[in-house]
């Protein structure tokens, strides 16, 4: 497989857009959980029950279009490998819990991927919207086009007090989880993340580090999402998310600038040296890869390098992990052959740019 | 078995309450159902019970025959769940559960909502219609209640008839919205 091809696969369309505020927010998401009024949940239903889910949906709206996303493709999990299986959830495009199921469940989607329905996760239907960069509302008023679009076939399980009945109570509501992902590399390096994530814990919003373990950021890029689904309306629950993404994009902007001011020389060795391992090394563990791509990519921001794109680090984050890598080598990979293999990758991408 | 409102005292009161064909099981303690208007004020009011039985279309445990037993827990009518399975593995099992536990769910969405315990936000389009005759019934069964407590029956089973004609047209609602 070329590698022009294979980066093709690793990028979803929209990704390469620039959004606003593109280089703190990575991207917007609005996820909305939704069940069938009259099947039980998925995790307690019989196969009998879920094939009704993904029969109907399939039928129902396997290549229809909606608005500009373009014809819908219906994917049963059932039919994929393992290895695609994982490039989809190393894509954010599905999640674990979908794979529970793998002989009842299925997923739709649009071909720019920026929808994404499953059916059958923890909840019949899980919608999730995504846009580029910082844009919570506009991803808001799409995803409830989506969800009226939907909702003209399906009927929900709805209650007037209850709002959306979900499978879990912490869903109930809105059933919505509104995300953003931040690259954050400046309040990490002057250590204000350790600060300020529990003071956005306490205001009922969730951080937690992306592609790590647990809440371990790797790449310097956090998640931040609302808790609350009851009580507060969509809108509301937005735009308090959006206030905190606000300050947050202000304190990074102002790290940056501090970091710079105060320890340029410093700020770029440590850019440039990462830059230097991913042009030269030979083995390349995910962690090392990750930090040194974050690195990369600040200098990408503040100017400092300039011949590289700034969409490089979403794309090798994405490329550089395990299903993606054993997807280009075409089949299993031991961990040290992915190491291998991820310094090569790396290695080709970048002298792709010169 | 405890009593599903105060979950302190011991139920006492068993009923079987329909509600839209739907078997609903009632688990009271004396008190609470004092409360609800089940009972009246008076310690011999099981007389009145059995007319209140015909108002709110219920029947006592003992004459169904299904038996309520006293000792099993409530399990959902759809999905068989019960409250200690829900909350072992946090989860409701199906839409209905969230009926079934209805009276217990206040405490859990609070803690888990920072309080809030009733949703605010968006409103299915299509079914906009059938939550307006929902919310009639909702007003008109307080109203009842009220009635009831004042002994004014005469006027309670009217109330009673404008419910029954809401419901039917809320099945009627359901239904159409089933033909799609
Ligand atoms: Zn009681
Ligand atoms: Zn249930």
């Amino acid at each position: 497989m070329s590698l022009n091809h294979f980066i093709d696969e690793a990028l979803s369309p929209w990704m390469r857009e620039e959004g606003p505020d593109s280089d703190i927010v990575m991207s917007s998401r609005i996820r909305l959980a939704r069940n069938f009024s009259d099947v039980v949940f998925p995790i307690i239903a019989d196969e009998r029950e879920l094939r009704r889910v993904t029969d109907f949906i399939g039928n129902e709206f396997a290549d229809k279009s909606f608005k500009e996303y373009e014809n819908f493709e219906y994917v049963q999990m059932a039919n994929l490998s393992t290895i695609e299986k994982r490039m989809l959830i190393e894509k954010h495009l599905i999640s674990p819990v979908l794979l529970k199921r793998t002989g009842t469940s299925a997923m739709l989607i649009s071909e720019n991927e920026q929808v994404s329905i499953m059916v059958n996760e923890e909840d019949h239907i899980r919608l999730q919207l995504y846009l580029p960069g910082f844009q919570l509302e506009e991803t808001l008023n799409r995803a409830f086009e989506l969800d009226d679009w939907l909702e003209q076939k399906i009927d929900y399980a709805y209650d007037e007090k209850w709002g959306y009945l979900s499978s879990c109570p912490t869903n109930a509501g809105t059933g919505m989880r509104a995300s953003v992902m931040m690259h954050l590399p400046g309040l990490v390096i002057t250590r204000q993340v350790n600060r300020l994530i529990p003071a956005i814990n306490q205001l009922g919003l969730v951080v937690r580090g992306l592609y790590g373990e647990g809440s371990e950021a790797r790449g310097n890029i956090f998640q931040i999402s609302n808790q609350i689904t009851m009580g507060k309306s969509e809108a509301d629950i937005v735009s308090d998310l959006e206030s905190i993404v606000r300050q947050l994009i202000d304190h990074e902007r102002k790290a940056r600038k501090h970091l710079q001011e105060q320890s340029g020389m410093r700020l770029e060795d440590r850019i440039f040296r990462s830059y230097g391992v991913l042009q030269h090394s030979r083995i390349l563990d995910s962690k090392e890869a990750a930090k040194c791509l974050s690195n990369v990519r600040l200098g990408i921001d503040l100017g400092i390098i300039k011949e590289i794109s700034g969409q490089i680090l979403n794309e090798l984050m994405i490329l550089t992990q395990p299903g993606f890598l054993q997807h280009y080598a075409d089949g299993v990979l031991a961990a040290e052959d992915r190491d291998v293999l991820r310094a090569t990758l790396v290695r080709e991408r970048l002298l792709m740019e010169n | 078995m405890e009593c599903q409102d105060c979950h302190e005292r011991d139920a006492t009161l068993h009923f079987a309450q329909s509600v839209n064909g739907q078997k609903k099981e009632v688990h009271l303690c004396e008190q609470c159902a004092k409360e609800r208007g089940y009972l009246s004020g008076q310690e011999d009011g099981y007389s009145l019970q059995d007319l209140l039985f015909g108002l709110f279309n219920m029947e006592p445990a003992s004459q169904k025959t299904e038996p309520v037993s006293q000792k099993e827990p409530t399990r959902c009518p759809k999905c068989g769940m019960s409250f200690t399975e829900f909350k072992r593995i946090g989860k409701f099992g199906c839409a209905e559960c969230y009926y079934t536990f209805s009276d217990k769910l206040d405490p859990v969405f609070r803690r888990v909502h920072s309080g809030n315990i009733r949703h605010q936000g968006k409103i299915p389009k299509r079914k906009g219609g059938s939550l307006h005759i929902k919310k009639q019934i909702l007003g008109l069964r307080s109203e009842l209640q009220h009635l009831i407590e004042q002994e004014n029956f005469e006027e309670a089973a009217e109330v009673r008839d404008e419910i029954r004609a809401l419901e039917r047209k809320q099945t009627e609602h359901r239904e159409a919205g089933d033909e799609r």
